[in-house]
């Protein structure tokens, strides 16, 4: 049984299309890096695999069944908008926020969700963080938190929207390592969206490419090249590799399609 | 001694009542407000308030019912908005001050009582009747128990807004709730410190809870405490001075807020 598969989906936000027909098998235990430039539906496929957006046509099975009905399988750590660099709160309290946060009344632990806590600060290397405000914090730490939360019920998915974004370049070493490090230890199935391929260049298992609402599923050397990138792009694309990075330019030249650490 | 000799009045008894009322409601809503980046909002919705006290002295009701009328209203309005209010800060502003404005014309029909004004803005503690200590105890069971009743939500939406979206937590429901909650408290809190001064018991001790603590549970209590003791050596202080027990609460508010500063300042430097 795949982890994932997409057959034929297309996906709308609002009247616009932003992705069309797109058919993906993700088997379990995968690594997969998404990318693509902004707005090509990095996130709207995360979402849809959330059961969060609908597919306007095509299906999604996550492990055997409809997206919602394995909402728990599921971790998700979303693109950050807010600055939770401002919050004066303890990691221990900004992960222990997400358990069973969307019921009514008092937030309160039992023992069984204090050991997840102290189970997933493990798991992120991040004991010294419990009891130290987010103000404190590294742009790496954070993510780390972050991603600690996202383990929280022990999912088997995990969807990890733009986690390199607005990071250091050393920080960003650290973060996919981690990743890798909990994906292989706990055999999950990681989507990685993100929008720099060299990060995660030997650390992904495959690449699902996004663009002008197509994708490209498949191993780095197969997808990263000039033949499958000039057809999603609709424009010739060059594809340079210079010391074990890769380096993807239209062919004039003129331009980084996406070379460059993009912060906005 | 000095305590039994400030409870020997009936009034001293109804201030610390209700004081200690107030404080434990501005307290626990305080400290969310503040985690949630929305001090402002208290200060707004207590202008707001204004209208509605002045309008129910002139209607014969008691003020507080206008009170928390208005505030009630206008806080389901900006729950509704929610951050489309950020950056509308003219807008808002106008709005406020056309607040303001209609108390004042209120007051101008309702000659007799120029002290009515000053303890609507100010505050008046020590003339709150025993018969207003149930009216306020009823309030804050009610704001205590919305806020019980939605604090998992709103903390997870407020430091996670994305993840707690994901997981069907609907903002819009919790930040439009949350502000009732916040009315409610508002409403109580310018009982005793007035509508200009809410900012003393809703955003003084939580903010400087939140310094000195970092942990949930602890800086919920400590916003708390540090409302009840500013409340209550407030009145005391203004038994002994006969200055105005408002002054004493803001001024012991500065007092706590600045002492945050100054301590966490030395902590973050000694960890350096």
């Amino acid at each position: 049984m795949n982890a994932i598969e997409l057959r034929g989906v297309t996906l709308a936000r609002g009247d616009r299309i932003v992705l069309s027909g797109v058919d993906a098998a993700i088997a379990p235990g995968e690594f997969i890096g998404i990318l693509g430039p902004n707005g090509s539906g990095k996130t709207t496929l995360l979402q849809a695999v959330l059961g969060l957006v609908r597919p306007s046509a095509g299906e999604i099975r996550i492990l055997g069944g409809p997206p919602r009905a394995s909402a728990a399988a599921i971790g998700y750590l979303p693109q950050q908008r807010a600055a939770i660099s401002d919050l004066a709160m303890r990691g221990r309290d900004f992960v222990a926020s997400a358990v069973r946060g969307e019921r009514w009344g008092v937030p309160r632990l039992n023992a069984a969700d204090r050991a997840d806590i102290a189970r997933v600060l493990d798991l992120v290397e991040g004991e010294a963080l419990a009891d130290r405000p987010l103000t404190r914090m590294s742009g790496g730490e954070l993510q780390r938190l972050l991603l600690a939360k996202a383990l929280l019920g022990r999912p088997k998915l995990l969807l990890l929207d733009e986690p390199l974004m607005s990071l250091d370049l050393r920080f960003q070493a650290g973060v996919v390592a981690l990743v890798r490090r909990v994906q292989q230890s706990l055999g999950l199935t990681v989507l990685f969206t993100a929008h720099e391929l060299n990060p995660l260049l030997g650390v992904m298992d495959r690449v699902l490419y996004l663009a002008y609402g197509h994708a490209a599923l498949g191993a780095v050397d197969d997808v990263i090249t000039s033949a499958v990138l000039s057809k999603l792009y609709r424009t010739p694309i060059e594809v340079l590799r210079v010391d074990g990075r890769i380096i993807v330019v239209s062919a004039h030249g003129e331009m980084d399609v996406h070379a460059h650490h993009d912060h906005s | 001694m000095l305590i039994t000799t400030i409870l020997d009045y009936e009034f001293m008894r109804a201030a610390f009542v209700a004081g200690t009322i107030v404080a434990i409601v501005a307290g626990a809503v305080g400290y969310f407000l503040v985690l949630r980046d929305l001090a402002f909002a208290g200060h707004a919705l207590s202008h707001v308030g204004f209208a509605g006290a002045t309008g129910a002295v002139l209607a014969g009701v008691a003020p507080l019912w206008g009170l928390v009328s208005l505030t009630l209203v206008a806080g389901v309005a900006m729950g509704w908005l929610g951050d489309r209010l950020r950056g509308r800060d003219v807008a808002v502003g106008i709005i406020l001050s056309l607040a303001l404005g209609l108390g004042v014309l209120f007051l101008h029909f309702y000659t007799s009582h120029a002290t009515q004004a000053t303890a609507l803005l100010f505050g008046n503690v020590l003339g709150v009747s025993m018969a207003r200590v149930w009216d306020l105890l009823g309030l804050a069971v009610l704001s205590l128990a919305g806020l019980a009743a939605i604090s998992r939500p709103l903390l997870f939406a407020t430091i996670d807004p994305e993840l707690a979206q994901a997981r069907g937590v609907s903002l819009r429901l919790v930040s439009v709730l949350f502000m009732m909650v916040v009315a409610l408290a508002v409403a109580e809190a310018t009982q005793i410190v007035g509508i200009l001064l809410v900012f003393a018991l809703m955003v003084g001790p939580a903010a400087a809870a939140q310094r000195f603590s970092s942990r949930f549970r602890t800086g919920l209590a400590l916003s708390v405490a540090l409302a009840v003791a500013q409340t209550w050596a407030g009145i005391a202080l203004a038994f002994v001075t006969d200055w105005p027990p408002s002054f004493w609460i803001t001024f012991l508010g500065f007092i706590a807020y600045g002492g945050s500063v100054l301590a966490t300042g030395v902590r973050r430097r000694q960890n350096i």
